[in-house]
């Protein structure tokens, strides 16, 4: 039998001209317009873009899961000879799951939360596969074998609710896998997971593709993730293909000038050393300082209903931040990072000692820890829910003076058009409500309320996590920008390495509620000591397609846990210092 | 478990014994004199006084509280004034008629309720799930003497379908039961309909559509497990307010239960009999809320009793 040569390069998807249109109030408004690209079986596509792009809607567009004002008006989604735009749901709905499979971005709300895992896994099989319960079991056991979850068997039991996001997404993944579907998309995997997790994800993703041979759609703004992980990019701005390559073209020669930004934008490890400057000296008192300070929270109830069990959610932490630095903390998700930043914020009780500008937060009245909060205000994560959806903007930047009293109502507003003006906003924007900005925009104005009572420290909390790449490059300028204008200091609290490593002067790694290395950004990036941060390094996605790394595939367990019976707390480690300052926990390896 | 039911238990006692006093208050400095009821009109003073001292009416109120509490531990509710007869055993005689109509009135408005609730929130902003919302704002707007006249009117008199009161077969109880649940099925089917609606914009109703799953399924293995969740708390908050219809709806149909107990109980100011009927209505809303938070952790599993 003469295969012939065609049918090998045929392409198993083939989307010509795609159009996609949301209806809104009598109008038809195009949200993706005459998308063309092929995608072969064993191919990893990339559609990269930022917020608004349409790469999600094109995902959607493909599953014949688009929302109900939203549909797609024009060109052809031919999965080999069947035109998916033109399937009726009854003749859609047999190919989802079985034919075309899909992961999405939230692990933690994607499962069913009443359903156990087996439920939910043996479904998904026999939704297309007429297997008797027992057979069907087996696969799935065999399929979360697959996404190496540890105990497969004891895993089918249990809940999501007891599955970490990293193991939800691989049970996510086992679901999408089952039935070696022939294209898999997945829109945003790894978005939401801590990134050593994003790390096993990605390389598990890449693992099962080698060995099944199923195409892969990776919708992504992350363009480390694009540069470790895809064959081929097709870039998208505004609903409209700006470019499309082989990754390695795209990242070495990107002809657009939309792609040039956005690769410029993406903050890179190494990025930082150049900048050189040193830290600033130490000062006689320090904005903030903290001494084996620890928070804690107890859960569970026993017959009394006294607790019986401690989250140790900061334990034994010590830092200082010197007037005029950025000062970073780094770690995962649950590591402990936030609590610290409340606990400075004085919002939550803690244990030891933390100083502001000298003074012990322990020893003030209510009314002095009022005074002490115009000397630190917070940017959080989330813009739109930090603002009040239903307080104009300019109203906002001024409550902070209208609470602490300071000024006469025209003093204020002067004031609260000054700040808009020096987070880039125009003050005839004050009156306008949040949802009629971007979420830049927000965050600027979020920052310019931060700055209302001139504080002497910021906490920023994730603060440009939630932004696209190019904004959030505009806002952490802006930050630094506003530093050496003001003099004041931040505390910078991320995930992500490579932005902290682009505005720290100093930083502290945290594992678990405890502090594992600390040091300048020097000391700690170019010379990591704890096994903990070089992994936390060593994780993060490089934007170079010719460096890809492959880490190695091992099973996964739960994570260790900061919860701990009453009356048996974690040992505090003491930290050595390896050398000018630069402090490190002992550890085994 | 264990202990949580221990906390629990211990939680409603004190419940029953804060509504033990308050009542017992509420009666004491009520304006009507029992005692005059009892006596007549045409009594004398004297035998007014002796009557007062035989039932320990001249006592001060903790005394008397005192002394009602300490029969209440034996399970001693009382004579009635009136009636001649130990309250426990009026209520005992009671209570088999009113737990049924109750029973039926919950079926009623579960029934109506949920399956409205859902069916609107499929048919969301169409016609049909504009009436099902118009109907069940009637429903919850209606005075319940009002519904079940109507009802009788329609059913018993006009129909001849049902019986037009009393006790006894299933078809007495049709009636009443539908009259006691319809209000409830109105609420029901709006607080159905916004959860319904809320749980399938949930993420994990996408996954099972991106499973390839059936609507039926995706609605009935899915969706409504979740969506049903919020209402199973409603459901003992419930029987409190149904204790207050069953009063309206026995007399209506004249249903031997204990609706009818306290209504003629509290026109003649039989204290004890008021005070029996309160403590066991109260015991079944403590009781219906413990149920329905022991209920919850099976359905869902990320709510641990403790």
């Amino acid at each position: 039998m003469i295969m012939p040569q065609q049918a090998i390069a045929a392409p198993l998807l083939s989307v010509r001209g795609l159009t996609v249109s949301v209806r809104d109030r009598g109008v038809v408004r195009p949200l993706v317009s005459d998308l063309s690209f092929d995608l072969r079986a064993g191919e990893t596509l990339a559609i990269a873009g930022e917020s608004g792009s349409g790469k999600s809607i094109t995902s959607l567009a493909l599953m014949g899961l688009l929302p109900a004002n939203v549909a797609v008006t024009g060109g052809t989604l031919m999965l080999d000879d069947t035109d998916l735009a033109q399937l009726s749901e009854a003749r859609m709905r047999p190919l989802r799951g079985a034919r075309i499979a899909m992961i999405f971005q939230e692990p933690m709300t994607s499962l069913n939360p009443v359903q156990s895992i087996d439920a939910q896994l043996i479904e998904a099989i026999r939704a297309h596969d007429p297997v008797g319960r027992t057979v069907a079991r087996e696969q799935a056991i065999e399929a979360l074998r697959q996404v190496r979850i540890s105990e497969p068997a004891r895993r089918m039991g249990q809940y999501p609710h007891e599955l970490s996001g990293g193991m939800r997404q691989r049970v996510m993944i086992a679901m999408a896998l089952a039935l070696r579907p022939a294209l898999l998309i997945a829109d945003e995997p790894t978005t939401a997971l801590d990134v050593t997790v994003q790390r096993e994800v990605l390389d598990l993703l890449r693992d099962l593709q080698a060995r099944t041979g199923t195409a892969l759609i990776l919708i992504t703004h992350d363009m480390g993730v694009v540069a470790q992980t895809a064959d081929r990019v097709v870039v998208m701005q505004a609903g409209r293909m700006v470019e499309e390559g082989p990754t390695t073209r795209i990242f070495a020669a990107p002809r657009a000038a939309y792609t040039r930004d956005l690769l410029a934008a993406v903050p890179r490890l190494g990025a930082g050393a150049a900048r050189g400057a040193p830290p600033p000296p130490e000062a006689p008192v320090p904005v903030a300082r903290l001494s084996r300070a620890s928070v804690h929270y107890d859960v569970g109830a026993n017959l009394l209903g006294r607790p019986t069990h401690r989250v140790h959610a900061a334990l034994g932490v010590s830092f200082d931040i010197r007037p005029g630095e950025t000062f970073g903390l780094v770690g995962e998700s649950g590591c402990g990072k936030s609590t610290i930043a409340r606990a400075l914020a004085g919002l939550v009780p803690h244990e030891g000692l933390i100083e502001i500008g000298g003074r012990p937060l322990s020893a003030m009245s209510a009314r002095q820890r009022k005074e002490i909060r115009r000397d630190v205000q917070m940017v959080f994560q989330d813009p739109m829910a930090a603002l009040d959806p239903r307080m104009k903007v300019g109203d906002a930047v001024e409550e902070p003076l209208v609470i602490h009293r300071i000024g006469t109502p025209a003093e204020r507003r002067a004031r609260a058009r000054d700040l808009f003006r020096q987070v880039g906003l125009g003050d005839d924007q004050m009156s306008r409500y949040p949802h009629e900005f971007s979420g830049g925009q927000r965050q600027r104005i979020c920052i310019a309320r931060a700055l209302a009572l001139r504080p002497r420290l910021i906490i920023c909390d994730e603060s440009v996590s939630a932004l696209d790449v190019s904004v959030q490059a505009r806002v952490l300028a802006l930050l630094q920008e506003l530093k050496d204008g003001l003099g004041m200091s931040y505390l910078f609290i991320s995930h992500d390495m490579a932005v902290v490593e682009n505005v720290v002067d100093r930083l502290a790694v945290m594992y678990l509620g405890q502090i594992v290395e600390m040091g300048t950004r020097d000391q700690v990036f170019g010379n990591p000591q704890h096994p903990y941060t070089r992994r936390l390094l060593e994780a993060v996605p490089v934007p170079d397609p010719t460096r890809r790394s492959r880490g190695h595939l091992r099973p996964t367990g739960e994570s260790p846990s900061p919860l701990r019976r009453i009356g048996d707390p974690p040992a505090p480690a003491a930290l050595i210092d390896t050398g000018h300052g630069h402090l490190v926990a002992p550890h085994s390896a | 478990m264990a202990g949580y039911l221990v906390r629990r238990i211990f939680a409603a006692l004190m419940i029953l014994l804060g509504v033990s006093f308050i009542t017992f208050v509420l009666l004491y400095v009520l304006p009507a004199d029992p005692v005059r009821q009892i006596a007549g009109r045409s009594a004398t003073a004297q035998t007014v006084e002796n009557i007062r001292q035989q039932l320990g009416l001249d006592q001060p109120l903790l005394v008397q509280y005192g002394r009602y509490l300490a029969g209440l531990v034996q399970g001693d509710l009382g004579r009635s004034y009136l009636q001649r007869t130990e309250v426990s055993t009026l209520i005992a005689s009671r209570l088999p008629a009113s737990l049924l109509l109750m029973a039926g009135g919950i079926v009623c408005e579960l029934l109506i309720g949920l399956t409205l609730g859902v069916i609107a929130a499929i048919y969301r902003g169409r016609p049909l799930d504009q009436g099902l919302m118009v109907t069940s704002f009637v429903a919850v707007s209606a005075p319940q003497f009002v519904v079940g006249l109507l009802l009788l009117y329609v059913f018993a008199v006009q129909l001849g379908w049902f019986p037009i009161g009393g006790y006894g077969t299933l078809a007495h109880l049709v009636l009443p039961a539908v009259t006691l649940g319809i209000m409830g099925s109105g609420w029901y089917s709006r607080m159905m309909r916004s959860s319904m609606i809320e749980v399938m914009r949930q993420d994990y109703i996408r996954t099972a559509r991106a499973k390839g799953l059936t609507r039926g399924r995706i609605l009935f293995r899915h969706a409504l497990p979740n969506a049903i969740l919020p209402i199973i708390a409603m459901i003992g908050i419930d029987i409190g307010i149904f204790m207050g219809g069953i009063v309206v709806v026995e007399s209506v149909f004249g249903w031997p239960g204990i609706g009818q107990l306290a209504w003629q109980a509290i026109q003649r100011v039989d204290i004890p009999v008021i005070m029996g009927v309160t403590m066991v209505s109260a015991a079944f809303i403590v009781l219906g809320n413990l149920l329905a938070d022991i209920i919850t952790p099976f359905i869902d599993p990320r709510i641990k009793m403790r």
